[in-house]
């Protein structure tokens, strides 16, 4: 029997694996010391695990085990990396680059350093969610200190390219920072290759436990350093303070494992399962998918239904546990900010859901989804004056609305 | 959001979903809301000339499961009720039938929005005055 609600929110959050919670579980228990510890064998055995957790973090993302930053997570490793290089190479400029369809994590942090006297250029994307390198290079000056820019967008997948922004930036002597957040354990990530300096990621966006993430910081080629945000210890070559997560960083590294080891077969499997997903809803009338279909996270779709409204449609879906592009849970009826960007109106960005595929979806609930879906739309449509009017032929934009 | 389970069942359920002959002179129709606001209701009356009593009601709307829920109760309070007695629905009765939150209230004044603006066409079909349409 299938179990309801199906859980279709992987971009929100993973659950567990078993094989995660199975390496963490002795240092939940006897294996409790603080790896800095440095007098007993508690604290050496810590130390042991989280050294075998940055190796396997490091094999992940090509990178030296010494250049992992544990942090609680990835607010917190974009805060740090874009932060701390603010303040680091204060004597070198003010200048940052991003984009507008960051996570509020980046863009907010973005804010914060506006106010303590620092310049960000927040560039626009094109309809299919990608940047333009003309625009990169264009807004560069010598004060650019540093571009940021995602990976893989959390709405709709978009991958950015990611080695042409990081020469650019590198060109005129700026560091590259990306959040890796939805693409790290997802895609190959590979911080040599990409030309990436700072990348932040988190550990339950890829079947491990939630509450620790890490920052990558490149030492060699450049050797970059982050200014610490938080005092103390002096923990993490004292870019961040605060005794180690042990438990969380042992999920961490086993799930960085498990992702190096299947992510071929992860990949090719929930790329054919979303293809199909998409493939069946698309045959509903006028339903768009959001963002690049080209350039893009394999488990991760982004579907407007035109003429649908999005809380009437999420409430038709209920089902299903996924992500409207609408936030109008609350008064205020705002659309997602990331597919206003790509240009979509109000009314197509409402009306979106994304759906997020993990390593544990089933092609069984697949068919429960594109049934379920096609119904709610359906339903809605055939109770929809819109759609009864669109269907006449009428223009909606010739229409004189009363607002109220 | 929890909705109550009055408005799960319209929801679900909608009562008199549908259309009414537009250019047939005892039918009203209002039409109130719009897209980008994320709530379009269409609400239809048919009217028995006679007797001034609403023998049909239905309506479509695009909207969230309370702007559904209000129009299909709205219909469902129309029928059998004079244009007179129609005219006198209140949407904060809308709101306590449905058990809707301050958040949903602007739904139930839609809907007697709706109410209003169809009663009005019907006048204005039949040589009477349209009403002072108040927009909330």
């Amino acid at each position: 029997m299938l179990k309801l609600p199906i859980y279709l929110d992987n971009n929100a959050t993973t659950p567990l694996d078993p094989r995660v919670l199975e390496a963490m579980m002795p240092y939940l228990t006897e294996v409790f010391g603080n790896a800095a510890s440095r007098n007993h064998p508690f604290g050496w055995a810590a130390e042991e695990a989280v050294d075998y957790s940055r190796e396997q973090i490091a094999k992940l993302i090509n990178c030296d085990p010494k250049e992992i930053i544990f942090t609680s997570g990835a607010t917190e490793s974009d805060n740090l990396g874009i932060k701390g290089v603010f303040e680091m190479y204060s004597q070198k400029g003010n200048h940052v680059i991003t984009a507008t369809t960051e996570h509020k994590a980046v863009l907010d942090t973005c804010k914060h350093i506006e106010k303590l006297g620092g310049r960000v250029t927040y560039l626009p994307v094109n309809e299919q969610g990608l940047i333009s390198l003309e625009e990169l290079e264009a807004a560069m000056t010598p004060q650019t200190i540093l571009v940021t820019i995602m990976y893989g967008n959390n709405e709709t997948g978009t991958i950015q390219p990611i080695r042409e922004i990081a020469k650019i930036a590198h060109a005129h002597g700026a560091l590259f920072m990306t959040d890796g957040t939805q693409a790290v354990g997802k895609v190959p990530v590979d911080v040599i290759a990409d030309g990436i300096d700072i990348m932040a990621f988190t550990a339950h966006k890829m079947y491990g436990p939630k509450g620790v993430g890490a920052l990558y910081v490149r030492r060699k080629n450049p050797r970059v350093k982050v200014t610490a945000q938080m005092d103390g210890g002096g923990h993490e070559r004292g870019m961040r303070s605060g005794t180690l997560n042990v438990p969380g960083i042992v999920g961490l590294g086993k799930a960085c494992e498990l992702a190096r080891l299947e992510m071929e077969a992860d990949t090719a499997r929930l790329s054919a399962m979303r293809d199909r997903l998409e493939r069946e809803l698309l045959t509903l009338e006028e339903s768009y998918v959001n963002g690049s279909r080209e350039h893009r996270l394999p488990h991760v779709t982004n579907i407007s239904f035109k003429y649908v409204e999005g809380e009437g449609l999420m409430m038709g879906v209920k089902d299903l546990a996924v992500s409207s592009g609408s936030a109008c849970t609350s008064a205020s009826l705002e659309p997602s900010y990331v597919l206003k960007a790509l240009g979509l109106s109000d009314d197509l960005a409402h009306s979106s859901l994304r759906f997020g595929l993990s390593r544990f979806t089933t092609d069984e609930q697949i068919d429960y989804a594109i049934n379920h879906v096609k119904e709610a739309v359906t339903k809605l449509r055939e109770m929809s004056p819109l759609w009864e009017m669109f269907k006449e032929g009428v223009d909606l934009s010739k229409i004189e609305w009363a607002e109220h | 959001m929890a909705y109550s389970d009055k408005v799960i069942d319209h929801y679900s359920n909608p009562r008199n979903v549908g259309t009414l002959d537009k250019s047939k002179k005892n039918v009203g129709t209002g039409l109130v809301g719009a897209p980008e606001c994320g709530d379009v209701m269409r609400l239809q009356i048919e009217v028995d000339e006679a007797t001034n009593t609403i023998t049909d009601a239905k309506f479509k709307t695009f909207g969230c499961g309370s702007a559904i829920a209000s129009s299909s109760l709205a219909t469902e309070w129309l029928k059998g009720k004079t244009v007179d007695e129609a005219l006198a629905i209140d949407n904060m009765e809308i709101v306590e039938e449905l058990a809707l939150p301050p958040v949903k209230i602007h739904c139930s004044v839609l809907a007697e929005d709706a109410i209003k603006s169809a009663i009005s066409d019907y006048r204005v079909k039949n040589g009477l005055p349209a009403l002072e349409l108040s927009h909330h």
